[in-house]
Parts: structure tokens; sequence; C-alpha cells
């Protein structure tokens, strides 16, 4: 068995992590903001972003009025938050976004800081997300998703 | 087979013992040699022989390849590889694999607008058609998991975006999905059961073209004219005259297939393949193989949310739409004539409807922006309107051309006039 506490993040074919009900440990201490770091977590790519300033400025100037879909899909959260950008990370650590960067349209990979809102677009159908990873263009229907995590300490997020 | 009468007499000892107890020599006589064939076929009529040739060399080739392949995340890819360097004629063996796929595909579209231009699929014809279109499925089915093989990256990216459809379905479509991976994403478990599903759909499709080849000798071949065989003087004997022009056809056909075998053996696939699959990298522009194009067209071209309807769900129920309505045409077209030769305003809309199938699939290859999606918007209108308006409508307002009372008859006006241009 692979060691499942080491954060999976090259392109080992065999993903023994891809096994449910996983859960991934990540250390973000080395991620200065501006940085992002992807680690894979059941066979997805889970993204964790220190956001820049800027990023999270955009980000909480967005009105909700204005979102395509206006639910956090924060699996932290009840299933009827608002997709603020406060919803869309942890309280006392809304610089860190940890999303699964999978499109919610067909499942493709979004490239990160790309596209009209300077957060993620999608290679495959044109979906463009902003600095929260709210869907915001093109086909998707929803926000991409923030996966069950915590906090283990100040540095370290357990996946799952 | 049809005329429940046979006229096969065994000859032999042998013959007459096999005769009483599995009369096989009595089936293929009744079925390829004395069956009778409309006088008037022409080589659109030799696609249903070059398709089984075609369905027959896809199995034995891929039967080999299988003893060489590994299907395993870890392992496939290079055992690809393997296949095209190491295994004695491997390399022919998948380019007539890979190819051959293309070239089943080629055959059995041109087999469908025969169908759909002759009136093949009217009564009595409807199981026939149906049956067709069920090999059509499964024949999707099939190409679409034996890409996901090779595990390179649009093996991989293919592989998510189809299984993807099935989540757009309310309630039950993850599940299916998950069901379909054999977990979360595409991945070992989903590798596996894929390879054991593309060894089984061929079979599957098999038993199948027997209940169509079995449904054909049952209500006889449809012929350019749309008219039924009335007489023994409408009629040929199936050895020599159709074995002869079908073999002469696939020939032909495997010139073709020939040249894309042994000169442009990647022409029809895409570079991107040959790069291992990368489960956390898109590549920047992914299409399917070109004969899903024009379905994939019809997919993107749906953006817009239709009342409770959102757009993914919407593209995809479009796209199943495009190949489900082809199994309710004989019901839709409305026309008591059969052959478009004698429609002429189906004629129109029909060689209107194959322009925008053709375009449809080169649609599905240009990226999903701007002007690109209103096209893809007008031809997919154009596609369903086809079936849904133009079929029924047409058959009802329509003045067919005066048409002959038998097949001999039309073969002989046809004579007399190339006869009289000659003069």
């Amino acid at each position: 068995m692979a060691d499942l506490s080491e954060p999976e993040t090259g392109t080992d074919e065999h993903t023994l992590l891809a096994e449910a009900p996983a859960s991934v440990e990540v250390d973000v201490a080395s991620l200065t903001p501006g940085m992002s770091l992807v680690v894979q977590w059941r066979g997805k790519p889970v993204v964790v972003r220190n956001r820049t300033e800027q990023e999270m400025k955009d980000g909480e100037a967005v009105k909700l009025a204005d979102l395509k879909d206006p639910i956090a899909r924060n699996a932290n959260l009840p299933a009827d938050a608002p997709a603020t950008d406060a919803n869309r990370t942890t309280p006392g650590k809304e610089a860190l976004l940890v999303m699964v960067q999978v499109c919610t349209h067909l499942g493709c990979i979004p490239l990160g800081q790309e596209g009209d809102f300077g957060g993620w677009l999608c290679p495959c159908h044109g979906s463009q997300y902003d600095t929260a990873g709210r869907i915001r263009k093109g086909p998707a229907p929803e926000n991409m998703a923030v996966p069950v995590f915590q906090f283990t300490s100040d540095t370290k997020i357990r996946l799952g | 087979m049809s005329e429940g009468h046979s006229t096969y007499t065994p000859r032999t000892g042998i013959e007459r013992w096999f005769d009483a107890r599995l009369p096989l020599p009595r089936l293929v006589h009744d079925s390829f040699i004395v069956y009778p064939v409309p006088r008037n076929l022409n080589y659109a009529y030799t696609f249903g022989g070059i398709l089984t040739v075609m369905l027959a060399s896809q199995i034995v080739t891929g039967v080999v390849l299988a003893m060489h392949y590994t299907p395993d995340t870890g392992l496939a890819f290079n055992s690809v590889e393997k296949i095209m360097r190491d295994v004695n004629s491997g390399w022919l063996l998948r380019s007539l694999h890979s190819n051959g796929a293309s070239f089943f595909f080629i055959a059995v579209y041109i087999h469908i607008c025969r169908g759909l231009y002759y009136g093949s699929y009217k009564s009595p014809r409807e199981l026939l058609w149906v049956l067709g279109c069920t090999n059509l499925l499964l024949m999707m089915a099939t190409a679409f998991i034996g890409y996901v093989l090779p595990w390179g990256q649009m093996s991989f990216w293919g592989a998510t975006v189809i299984t993807s459809f099935f989540s757009a379905i309310p309630l039950v479509g993850e599940w299916i999905q998950q069901l379909l991976l054999g977990g979360f994403a595409v991945d070992n478990p989903t590798l596996n059961r894929f390879f054991a599903l593309h060894y089984l759909l061929p079979f599957l499709l098999a038993g199948v073209v027997t209940l169509h080849i079995w449904a054909l000798h049952v209500v006889g071949q449809n012929n350019p004219t749309g008219i039924e065989v009335k007489s023994t003087t409408d009629v040929v004997d199936f050895t020599p005259y159709a074995t002869v022009k079908d073999a002469f056809g696939i020939i032909v056909f495997l010139f073709f297939f020939a040249y894309f075998v042994f000169y442009l053996p990647n022409f029809l696939g895409h570079p991107d393949n040959y790069t291992i699959a990368n489960p956390l990298k898109t590549p920047a522009h992914i299409v399917p193989e070109w004969y899903f194009l024009p379905f994939y067209a019809i997919l993107r071209a749906i953006t817009f949310n239709v009342g409770p309807i959102d757009s993914k769900l919407g593209g995809v129920f479009a796209m199943f739409s495009s190949i489900a309505v082809l199994f309710l045409v004989p019901w839709l077209d409305t026309s008591k004539v059969r052959s478009a030769v004698y429609r002429p305003w189906y004629k129109v809309f029909f060689w209107l409807f194959v322009a925008d199938v053709l375009f449809l699939g080169w649609l599905g290859s240009q990226p999903a922006e701007g002007v690109y999606v209103t096209m893809s918007q007008l031809a997919t209108l154009y596609y369903f309107a086809f079936f849904i308006l133009v079929m029924p409508l047409l058959g009802l307002i329509e003045t067919p051309r005066r048409m002959p009372h038998s097949i001999t008859e039309a073969v002989l006006e046809k004579r007399a006039t190339s006869v009289k241009a000659e003069e």
C-alpha cells in the first residue's frame, strides 16, 4: 500500500489514493501568496491556492446576484450556504482556497489563473471560474466543489 | 428462408445425413446461393457485405491484440508501444484494428444513408431498421471503449468527458457514472471493466447482426426503386450475382482501407494519444474520434438552459436524441413511396441532411466558441427538423414522380432511355 500520509503530487499511474474513503494530509507551510499546489485525492486533483490580496479582493467584490450558481458547494457547510467568498474558504484562513479542480461541466481540469475572471479556465468547453472557483461563464452548471477537509494544525490540511 | 419452402436437395450421403440432423448446408444454400435478390441492386447495396467483413476483421485483429495488451493503468500504454515495436507484425495488427474502426464507421454511415435514401426502413422492414440502429449504438459503445484502452491523454479525457454525460441525468446520474467508472474518477477499475466490455460487445454486435441478416432474409432486400419484388423476372440468384458484386465492392473498399493502414496509419488518430494519460492535466483541445464529431457538435450546441433543464443535461439529451430519433424513422416518414428516386423534394432534403451532418462533423472539430456555436445550433436545428418536421410533413404534401409497375419495368425503361441517348 502507498503511504497515505504522503501527498501525491506527481503523475504516478498507480493511484492507490483513488480508493475511497482515503484521506490525504497536505502540508501548506511552503505556500506563499500566489502559489498553488495540487494533490491527488480520490483520483482527482485538489488544488490548494494561497490567494493574493488582489484575488481575495476580487472574490469578495462579486455580488451574489451575478453568480450563475449562488450555492457555496462547500462540503464543510450546509448544502444551501450562499456562495460568498467567505463561504468558499475557512474562517480565519480566507487566503487558502481548497477545491477539487475539476470542471463541473464534463470533468476536465481547468487551467489556473486564466480567463476573464482571473481564476480558472477550462480548456475543453470554455467554462470560466473566478478567484473563488465560482462558475461565471460557459456551460458548466456549478461552482467547483470544496471537498471535506479540516486544518489539523496551522499549516496542515487533512482532506476527506 | 423467406418463402418457407426450400429448393435444396441433398445429393450425397453426408449431405443427407446432415440435413436430417442439422440442416446447415440447407441454410447456406437457401440464404446465400439461391436466395433471390432484386436484379437492380447498385453498389450502395454492397456495404452490408463490407460491414460483415469489417466486423470479422476487427474481431480477429482484436483477439490477437488482446493477447499482447495489458489492461492496467501502469502498463497499458507501454504494452501498446510494445505491440508497435516488439510484437511480430504488431504494428500491422494495431494499424488494421484502429483504422478498421474508422473504416467500419465509414461503411456504416454509407449503409445508413443508403437506407435513408431508398426508404429501406418502411414497412415491412421496420424491425430490420431498428436492429440496424441497435448495431450502430453497439458499434459506438465499442469504439468509444476501445479508444480508452491505449491509455493516452485522449483516452483518459475522452473517457472522463463521456462518462460525465451520465452525471447530467437527474437523481441516478452520479450513481450510474460511478458504476461505469468503478470509482470517483477514471482509473484502474475503469480500464479493467472497459477492457472486459470491449471484448464482450463485438460478440453482442455479431449476435444482433445475425438477427439483422435474418430479418433481412425474411422480408427480402429493398432496391433502388423501392418497389417490392413481384415476379421471378425481378430477381436474380444471390450466387453468383450478388456474391460477385459484393466481392468486388469489398475489394475496392479494402484498397482504400489498405492505403490508410500502410501509408497514413495515424492520419485519423490524434497525436495527444501518444502521450501517456495524466489525470492531473487535460489537453488544451480535446476532440473525440472523427466518427463522433457530428454528435459532439450537437452536444456542445446546447449552451442555454431550457426551463428546468440546464445546459449540461440539455446537451447530453440532444446528443442521445440524435441517435434515438433514428430508431423512430420508420414511423416518422409518412410517404407512401419508398425510394427518393421518385420523391423530388425528399431527395433535396436528404442531401441537405447529409451536408448538414458533414458540416456538424467539421464544427465538432472546431473550438466551441463564438460563431462556431451559433453555426452548430443552426445545424443541430436542421438535423432534428429533418426527422421531426420534414419526414412526417413532406410525405403528406409531396407529389411523387410516376413510378414503374415493377422492378423489371424500371430496369427496361432505364435501358431504353440509355439506348435512346446513345442514338
